[in-house]
C-alpha cells in the first residue's frame, strides 16, 4: 500500500469528477450565500479585520471539497498514484468552478432583482461577495479565493504526511480558538488567565492577526513534537493487562469527573448556564436512548414526559399554582414525579406500543402535541393555567445550598446528580435482563416474542424508564426556569433530542452524552443559545444537515462502540469489515458454500 | 439415516409411547375469515424427529405458529404434556418446553453470539443451570465458543446455524420446533445443517422439522406427516413415506431434488 506509482501528467485528469465537485461546491457556496448565512454571521468576528463567521460560512467548503476530490480510496494490493502537480490543480480547477458559482450569482445580484422570493438577493449580499470593491473585483476575487482555497485543500494530500497533519491541525484549533472566544475568556478568567486571553483575543472580540501567527507556529510545532506519542500511548494502552488496564480506566474517568465537578467554580455565569441546559439535554438524550437506542422504539413525541415532570413540579411547589398548591419540597416531589411520569408513559405507551415502526413514530409524535396542547387549553386552564402558565416555582432547597436559576452554577450540579443517576441506571438496564429483551425485540421482535419475551410488558418498561428520566429533566428545568409555559414543550425539543441521540450514536451512553455536549453545548437547544449563539436561526438547518451527513456516513454515531471494537479481535475485525457490505443491511441471507 | 430397527410408532394410535409431548386435537385455524388449518390432529412423542411436509401455503408455519402460541386456534386444543394451553401465551409454553428455531435463522445480527445465546435463556433464572447448558452447546459446537464476543451477524451460515440450534437449546427445551432449516441454505450447508438436526436428536431432544425438502427431512426422520390446504392427507413412518408413490408424485419428484 506504501508503494506509490509514478506521478501522472499534469493534465491527465479525470474531468468528470473535477466538474462533478467544483459544480458541488458551487452549489454549496451559492446556498450559503442565498440563506444570508454570510451577511448574519459576519457580525462576529473570528480573527480581527481578516476573517469573519461570515465568511468561514463560505470559504471552508472549497477547502473541503478540494481535499476530496482529490482523495482517493486506497485500494489495498493497487498502487495509488503519487500525490503531485496533478492533485493541485485538480483542487485548484474544484474550487475555481465553486468560486465561480460565488462570481455569477454576484453578476446576476447586480443584474437583477429576485428579492421578492430570495429574501437575501440584496444588495448587503452583493457588498459581502464584493467585499465592497465593485462587482469587477468581487468577480475575480472569488475565482481566484476558489482556486486557492481548492489548492490548500488538496495540498493536504500532497504534502507529507506529517506536515500535512501539522497544517491541518493549526487550522482546526484556529477555528476552534476563535469560535470557542467566550468559552475560553470565561475560564481563563476563572483561573485568573485574563492575561492570556487578553493578548489572544483583540479588543472587541476576535484573535488579532499576531496571535493567530503564534497559535498556528504553536499548534504546528506542538503537532510535530508530539508526533506519534498519541499511538505510542495508545499501543502502552493496549499492551496493558486486564486488571492494569482497568485500574488505568477507572483513575482517568475519576480524574475526568473530579475536573467536571470542580470546573463549574471556575466558570462564569454564562458558562454555567451552558452547561446546566447541556445537563437538561444530557438527561434527555439518555432517557430517549434508552427508548430509542435500546428497544428500538422510535417516540418522537418524547417531550410529552419532560412537560409532565415540569408540570408536576410546578403544580406541587409553585404557590401560585391555579390548581392545588401544596407547596411541596423538592426532594418529595420528586417522587411524586416519578409516578406521574409512570402513569403517563404508560397510558400513552399501551394505545401504541402495538404498533410498529413508522406508524408508531407517528402516532407518539401526535400524542406529543396532544400534552402540550391539553396544558395550553382552556379546559385544563383552570388546573395548568393555559397560556399563562405557572410561575413563581420556588428555587430547589437542599438544606445547605439552594437551587436556582439565577445561579446556575447550583443547577449545574442538581443536573449532573440526575445524570449520575441515569448513567448508573442506563449502564445497568444495559447488561441485565430487561436489557437484552429490548435489544432482542429492537433486532427482531417475531424471534424475541419467540424466545418468550413479553414484548408489550418489555416495551412498556422501556417507555416508562424513559419517561421517568425524561421527566428529572423537567422537574429540574421547572425550578431552574422559575416558570412554565406550554410553548417550551414544543415538537421541536423531541426532534432535537432524537438528533443527539442518533448523532451520538444510539444505543451507546458515551456517545449520547457526547452528541449532547457538543450539539447543545455548540449549537444550543431548541430555545437555549450555545456557544454560538450567532447561529440563531441558522442552528437547525444544521441540525438537519448533520442528521444526514451522519445516517449516510457514520450511522453508528459520533463515538463508536470502543468496548466492542476492543474485544474483537484484528482478523475478526477485517472479517467484520468485509461482511458489512454484503450482510448487514440484508434481510435475507448470502448463501455461503 | 433412519435405523431401520428402531420401533416405528404407529402415530397417533399407538399407546405403548404414553403420553404425547405436544398434541393437536382437531386444531381448526383461521386469519381473519380464511380458514387455515382444517381439523389437523398431530402428536409428538419424547425423543422422535418428525416432520412435516407441505407445498407452499399449505398451513405448515401456520401449524408451527400454533404449537409456540402466535395463532390461537378457533377450534380444537392443542396439548402440552396433557394440559389444553389454548390461551397461554408464548411465555408459558416456552417456560415448558417447546423452543423454535425460526425459519432463516433470525439470529439478533447485530448482539453478540454470547447474548444471542443469554437471550435463550431468557425464561430461565437457574445460573447454574445456564451456565452449564452453554458449556453443553460449547461441546456440541467448539464454533460457536471460538465466536462468542463476535456479532452474530458477522458469522458464516454454517455458524450462524449452530448459533441458532444453540439458541434454541438454552431454554432446555423437550421438543424443538424448526420452521424450514434448509431453507436459503446453500446445498453444503443444507447437509451440514441436517447432520447438526441428527446429532440434537440423538442426544434424545424431540424435533418436530417443518420443511419443504422432503428427501432430506424424510432421511433423518423416524415419522412424518403430509398436509395439503391445511388439512394432513398423509401421516406415516418416514420409510413408508420416502417409498410412498403418490409423494413421490407430487413432493419428491423421481430422483433426489438436490
Amino acid at each position: 500500500m506504501n508503494e506509490l506509482a509514478p506521478p501522472r501528467q499534469i493534465l491527465d485528469q479525470d474531468w468528470r469528477r473535477v466538474l462533478q465537485f467544483g459544480g458541488l461546491c458551487a452549489l454549496a457556496l451559492v446556498f450559503i450565500a442565498l440563506i444570508g448565512m454570510p451577511v448574519q454571521l459576519d457580525t462576529r468576528i473570528l480573527i480581527r479585520r481578516h476573517l469573519s463567521l461570515g465568511y468561514l460560512s463560505l470559504i471552508w467548503i472549497p477547502i473541503i471539497m478540494g481535499y476530496l476530490v482529490s482523495k482517493e480510496l486506497v485500494l489495498e494490493g493497487i498502487i495509488s498514484a503519487k500525490k503531485g502537480p496533478r492533485d493541485l490543480l485538480t483542487g485548484a480547477l474544484t474550487g475555481m468552478i465553486g468560486g465561480a458559482g460565488l462570481s455569477l450569482l454576484a453578476v446576476l445580484i447586480n443584474n437583477y432583482n429576485l428579492r421578492d422570493p430570495l429574501l437575501n438577493w440584496s444588495p448587503q449580499t452583493l457588498e459581502q461577495l464584493n467585499f465592497g470593491n465593485g462587482i469587477g473585483f468581487g468577480i475575480g476575487i472569488w475565482l481566484l479565493i476558489g482556486a486557492a482555497l481548492g489548492i490548500f485543500g488538496s495540498a493536504l494530500h500532497v504534502l507529507p504526511a506529517l506536515t500535512a497533519k501539522a497544517v491541518g491541525t493549526a487550522l482546526l484549533a484556529v477555528i476552534l480558538v476563535s469560535i470557542l472566544e467566550t468559552a475560553i475568556t470565561d475560564l481563563l478568567q476563572g483561573f485568573r488567565l485574563t492575561f492570556v486571553t487578553d493578548s489572544l483575543y483583540a479588543k472587541r472580540g476576535g484573535l488579532s492577526v499576531v496571535s493567530t501567527i503564534v497559535l498556528i507556529v504553536f499548534v504546528m510545532l506542538v503537532t510535530v513534537l508530539a508526533a506519534g506519542q498519541g499511538e505510542a500511548l495508545r499501543e502502552k494502552y493496549d499492551a496493558l493487562d486486564e486488571p492494569k488496564r482497568k485500574s488505568t480506566n477507572l483513575t482517568l474517568s475519576f480524574t475526568g469527573v473530579i475536573i467536571l465537578l470542580l470546573l463549574p467554580l471556575f466558570l462564569g455565569k454564562i458558562m454555567n448556564e451552558l452547561l446546566a441546559n447541556v445537563g437538561l439535554f444530557v438527561l434527555l438524550a439518555l432517557g430517549l436512548n434508552i427508548v430509542v437506542g435500546l428497544a428500538g422504539i422510535l417516540d418522537l413525541g418524547y417531550v410529552a414526559f419532560f412537560a409532565v415532570g415540569g408540570y408536576t413540579t410546578a403544580v406541587l411547589t409553585s404557590p401560585n399554582s391555579p390548581w392545588i398548591s401544596p407547596e411541596l419540597h423538592f426532594g418529595i416531589v420528586i417522587l411524586i414525579v416519578i409516578v406521574a411520569a409512570a402513569i403517563v408513559g404508560l397510558a400513552v405507551g399501551a394505545p401504541v406500543i402495538r404498533m410498529r415502526g413508522d406508524y408508531l413514530a407517528i402516532v407518539t409524535l401526535g400524542f406529543g402535541e396532544i400534552i402540550r396542547l391539553l396544558f395550553l387549553s382552556d379546559w385544563l386552564a383552570p388546573y395548568f393555567g393555559g397560556a399563562q402558565g405557572i410561575t413563581n416555582i420556588p428555587p430547589v432547597d437542599l438544606g445547605f445550598a439552594e437551587v436556582k436559576g439565577s445561579d446556575p452554577r447550583s443547577v449545574f450540579y442538581l443536573v449532573i446528580f440526575f445524570c449520575a443517576v441515569a448513567i448508573y441506571v442506563s449502564w445497568r438496564l444495559q447488561g441485565s435482563r430487561l436489557g437484552r429483551a429490548w435489544m432482542a425485540i429492537r433486532e427482531d421482535e417475531k424471534v424475541a416474542e419467540a424466545m418468550g419475551i413479553n414484548t408489550v410488558n418489555a416495551k412498556l418498561m422501556a417507555f416508562v424508564v424513559g419517561a421517568i428520566l425524561a421527566s428529572f429533566s423537567g422537574a429540574v428545568f421547572a425550578a431552574k426556569v422559575g416558570s412554565i409555559f406550554p410553548s417550551s414543550f414544543l415538537i421541536l425539543v423531541s426532534i432535537i433530542i432524537l438528533v443527539v441521540v442518533i448523532v451520538g450514536g444510539m444505543g451507546n451512553i458515551t456517545g449520547v452524552i457526547v452528541g449532547a455536549v457538543v450539539l447543545i453545548g455548540v449549537l444550543g437547544g431548541p430555545k437555549q443559545p450555545g456557544l454560538l449563539q450567532e447561529l440563531g436561526t441558522f442552528k437547525l438547518l444544521i441540525y438537519g444537515a448533520l442528521l444526514i451527513f451522519m445516517m449516510l456516513k457514520r450511522p453508528e454515531g459520533l463515538v463508536p462502540n470502543a468496548r466492542r471494537s476492543h474485544e474483537l479481535h484484528q482478523e475478526e475485525f477485517l472479517q467484520d469489515a468485509w461482511l458489512k457490505g454484503i450482510v448487514d443491511d440484508d434481510d435475507e441471507e448470502e448463501v455461503t458454500a | 439415516m433412519t435405523d431401520p430397527t428402531a420401533p416405528t410408532p404407529e402415530a397417533d394410535q399407538s399407546p405403548d409411547k404414553g403420553t404425547a409431548l405436544l398434541e393437536f386435537r382437531k386444531v381448526n385455524t383461521h386469519y381473519g375469515a380464511v380458514h387455515i388449518l382444517k381439523d389437523v390432529d398431530l402428536a409428538i412423542y419424547p425423543g422422535e424427529l418428525v416432520c412435516l411436509l407441505g407445498g407452499n401455503a399449505s398451513g405448515k408455519s401456520t401449524t408451527l405458529k400454533t404449537l409456540l402460541g402466535m395463532v390461537t386456534p378457533t377450534s380444537g386444543d392443542v396439548v402440552l404434556d396433557g394440559e389444553i394451553v389454548n390461551d397461554k401465551p408464548i411465555s408459558y409454553r416456552v417456560e415448558r418446553g417447546i423452543t423454535m428455531v425460526p425459519e432463516n435463522r433470525r439470529l439478533f445480527k447485530r448482539l453478540s453470539v454470547l447474548e444471542n445465546l443469554q437471550l435463550g435463556a431468557y425464561l430461565r433464572s437457574d445460573k447454574d443451570g445456564i451456565a452449564a447448558d452453554m458449556q453443553h452447546i460449547f461441546e456440541l459446537f467448539p464454533r460457536v465458543e471460538e465466536r462468542l464476543g463476535q456479532k452474530a451477524g458477522t458469522l458464516s451460515g454454517g455458524e450462524q446455524q449452530m448459533v441458532a440450534i444453540g439458541r434454541a437449546l438454552m431454554s432446555r427445551p423437550r421438543v424443538l420446533l424448526m420452521d424450514e432449516p434448509s431453507m436459503g441454505l446453500a446445498p453444503a450447508l443444507v447437509q451440514v445443517n441436517f447432520e447438526l438436526i441428527q446429532q440434537i436428536h440423538e442426544d434424545g431432544m424431540a424435533i418436530f422439522m417443518v420443511e419443504q425438502n422432503a428427501n432430506m427431512a424424510l432421511s433423518i426422520a423416524d415419522r412424518g406427516w403430509v398436509i395439503q390446504t391445511g388439512r394432513v392427507v398423509l401421516d406415516d413412518t418416514a420409510d413408508v413415506l420416502l417409498v410412498h408413490p403418490e409423494l413421490r408424485a407430487s413432493y419428491l419428484g423421481g430422483h433426489d431434488e438436490r
